[in-house]
């Protein structure tokens, strides 16, 4: 049956119906929903890893045992995960190995916008970019296949556009493949120098293989690399896709070479009027079937997102061509982007003359994050941030954050900051990481602080979940990706255990303790850990248990003044109504923040 | 068919994936090439949201660009402003008129514009302002702002109405139906 599906389900089922059999991932926007709709079929064993490097390594020693494996991440989590991944192309896999890796250009949801095809350059892996749900769908089996075929891992680049776009897909039946056995092979796995010496030259004559393969375009079937001929071609119906045309017959026309979403923004704006080479494998690229195209047009162009993968390509192959000195490098592409440079019109469009308020995403209200926050704002104390939900207290009103780089940096960047500025900054400096991505890169990080006797104090922002992603277990909530009971870590023992003394819990929906923990913890001279420990507001249910909030507060209009002090927590579910605080009922869940601030007694407890 | 565009935008948390949802498998059985585009992650936060629908022959595109959309259905006024320049020459504005301050006006940085109505019918486009809150809380939920603003909009479709009503059965739970309905008829009035 025909479907809509979101390209990350439609990767994920394409993966189910190959015979997918472990699935180890991080979430991370925009590719958590590959994981989680794959969590969903009973018949794989799947989880969330503590950080990408462990997954891509669980995933990798489910291969070497014989079974289809993946782990997916996010753009950035590729970065985490190159360590084991630059030297498993080398290794190669038993059973088929499929990394999925999530781009985000124009970062709706990520702090860089680094383009993966360089990951798949430098570590010599296939890699398959799909345009499409169907496409993505089409191509999970294809690389398992080409995976077993090539004796690789193989990397499936999405990006935001392919990941959350719906599009039309017809599931298949799952069909598994019978499972391959363990051997031991030490010349191909126990990558001493010796025999990574021996792995290099397989490495390098696989990667001339697959220029082959791309050359040729088809594998099993499927189209990895196509040429769409302009309608005015007149190619006859059985025609090879790649078979060169006569040289006269390119004169005076384009030709557009493209991936992932580009094409589509291509075809959107030229339909089948121009010659379009559709790149699906982007890593390595093909040789003889550009030049073939380049010959059969007059201004070849290429179109891509980021950074000039395939142009440089084309250029190192000779060509001349039109890229990035017309195209930007920065953010997502748009059919009228490539009206515009290619010199067409665009759409009529309007606005009004004033300018409309940004509306930027904020902390929930009864975020746990929020009474921290202000407390630090309130100390004036110099903030090393990290990556997650709680990176938008960052945000006037609150502006608790200083900096941020990647996960867990925060807790390593203090110990930095401090070993620098010794007593200047120690009394005064914090880093603040959640639980999640303590556990992903925090512990190691503090694990330098305890070993090299930092005074440095670290803040960890325990709100029973990952947020960010959208409420995913972790291994400090003490369930797993189904939602079932399974090991917990408890966060007071494992700092203790590294040697430090000064642990401190706190709710952060009590401000004079969160202030007079934090000036404690700043003054004292050993390293410290203050948990700052509330659910995220959003949980409907924690330890099993459903979450019962307080009544929302209201605001009694006799007794406000106006003073404006409740607005400095920069909660949504408070406005001002003329002079006076109003509460938005539908928000508020009564965390009482507001209510400490408030010296006039204005904000009540409700009924 | 030329492909037509429905731009869905609001504030994050109002429900728009629902409304995306409900037309995705409306024009699918409708017989239609579809595609539907959302953000997840950050932009989630209150922040302002955007969903978009494309249908016809043969979609390419997953965005609509400026001056595209044959309609903007809107959740809430200042979003519609906001996306203003996506409307296509004589493309429909469906907006509910629920107001909500975003963080820049509540700290007082900025001021919610006024008359925005007005402001958006002076530059050609057709505006059908609704109050959807309204007609949600007298249907049971606060929550069926969205399938007032569905049943608003399929005024402007040839559609029958059993399609549509066939698609929210389809796509809401059966203990939310009736609820649904009614918001729905409210909407088409």
């Amino acid at each position: 049956m025909k479907e809509l599906m979101l390209g990350n389900k439609a990767l994920a089922r394409g993966l189910y119906e190959a015979g997918l059999s472990v699935a180890s991932s991080y979430p991370g926007t925009p590719s958590t929903e590959v994981t989680e709709e794959i969590a969903k079929y009973t018949d794989i064993y799947s989880e969330w890893a503590p950080n990408e490097k462990v997954a891509m390594e669980v995933a990798y020693g489910a291969a070497l045992a014989g079974r289809r494996s993946m782990c997916a991440m996010k753009h950035v989590g590729m970065n985490v995960a190159a360590d084991p991944m630059y030297t498993a192309s080398y290794t190669g896999v038993n059973a088929g190995m499929v990394i999925v890796v999530a781009d985000d250009p124009g970062m709706h949801s990520s702090q860089n916008e680094q383009d993966s095809r360089h990951h798949a350059i430098a570590a010599k892996l296939p890699m398959l970019e799909p345009a499409d749900s169907a496409e993505a769908h089409l191509f999970a089996r294809t690389a398992f296949e080409l995976s077993e075929e090539y004796d690789t891992p193989v990397i499936i680049k999405m990006c935001t556009r392919i990941a959350h776009s719906q599009s039309v897909v017809e599931a298949k039946e799952r069909v598994c493949p019978p499972p391959k056995e363990y051997g031991k092979d030490p010349k191909k796995y126990l990558m001493t120098p010796a025999n990574a010496i021996g792995r290099h030259p397989v490495v390098e004559a696989r990667t001339q293989r697959l220029v082959e393969l791309g050359n040729e375009c088809v594998f099993r079937g499927v189209r990895l690399n196509r040429i769409e001929w302009a309608r005015d071609r007149d190619v006859p119906e059985e025609d090879v896709p790649n078979a060169p045309r006569p040289q006269e017959e390119g004169l005076g026309r384009i030709g557009i070479i493209c991936d992932s979403t580009s094409y589509q923004y291509v075809k959107e704006v030229f339909g089948d009027s121009v010659d379009v080479l559709k790149i699906g494998l982007v890593n390595p690229l093909p040789t003889t079937l550009i030049l073939d195209f380049a010959h059969s047009v007059e201004g070849l162009w290429v179109v891509e997102e980021l950074d000039p993968v395939i142009e440089n390509h084309c250029k190192a192959l000779g060509l001349k061509v039109n890229g990035k000195n017309l195209l930007p490098m920065e953010s997502e592409y748009s059919q009228n982007l490539v009206r515009v440079v290619m010199g067409m019109d665009v759409p009529a469009s309007v606005c009004l003359e004033e300018s409309i308020p940004p509306r930027p995403p904020v902390m929930c209200a009864g975020c746990p994050h929020r009474g921290l926050f202000y407390t630090l704002h309130r100390l004036k104390v110099t903030v090393m941030g990290d990556i997650g939900c709680y990176t938008l207290g960052g945000a006037a009103p609150l502006m608790a954050m200083d900096n941020n780089l990647c996960m867990g940096a925060s807790v390593s960047m203090l110990h930095g900051f401090n070993k620098a500025l010794g007593s200047a900054s120690e009394a005064g400096t914090v880093a603040v990481i959640g639980d999640s991505t303590f556990i992903h890169s925090g512990i190691t990080s503090l694990a330098d602080i305890a070993y090299n006797c930092s005074n440095s104090t670290v803040v960890i922002l325990d709100n029973s979940i990952t947020g960010m992603t959208g409420h995913q277990q972790n291994p400090t909530t003490g369930y797993d990706i189904h939602g079932d009971p399974c090991g917990k870590i408890d966060l007071e023992s494992l700092v203790r255990s590294m040697g430090i003394e000064r642990v401190r819990v706190v709710d952060p929906y009590d401000l004079s303790q969160c202030e007079e923990t934090l000036k404690e913890e700043l003054a004292a001279k050993a390293p410290s850990v203050i948990i700052s420990r509330r659910p995220c507001a959003l949980l409907k249910t924690v330890d099993g248990k459903k979450v019962v909030h307080n009544k929302p507060l209201m605001n009694d209009p006799e007794k406000c003044v106006g003073c404006r002090s409740c607005m400095r927590i920069g909660c949504p579910a408070i406005s001002m109504k003329g002079n006076k605080a109003v509460i938005d009922r539908t928000q508020c869940i009564g965390c009482g923040v507001c209510q400490q601030l408030c010296r006039f007694g204005a904000l009540v407890s409700g009924t | 068919m030329e492909t037509k565009n429905i731009m869905i935008v609001g504030v994050g948390g109002q429900g728009s994936l629902l409304a995306s949802k409900l037309l995705g498998h409306l024009l699918l059985t409708q017989g239609y090439d579809v595609k539907v585009s959302e953000v997840h992650g950050m932009s989630q936060r209150g922040g302002s949201v955007v969903t978009y629908v494309r249908f016809g022959d043969k979609v390419y595109s997953p965005v609509i660009d400026r001056g595209e959309a044959d309609f903007i259905v809107s959740f809430e006024l200042l979003e519609a402003a906001r996306y203003l320049p996506y409307l296509k020459e004589g493309g429909r504005i469906v907006t509910n008129t629920q107001r909500i301050d975003p963080m820049p006006v509540v700290t007082g940085a900025c001021a919610y514009p006024e008359d925005l109505i007005r402001k958006m019918e002076e530059k050609g486009a057709l505006v059908d302002a609704m109050d959807c809150l309204s007609c949600a809380e007298q249907a049971g939920s606060v929550k069926a702002v969205n399938i007032v603003l569905m049943g608003r909009l399929s005024r402007y479709f040839e559609i029958p109405e059993e399609k549509w009503l066939e698609a929210i059965e389809a796509c809401v739970p059966a203990h939310f139906r009736q609820m649904n309905l009614k918001a729905f008829a409210l909407g088409r009035g």
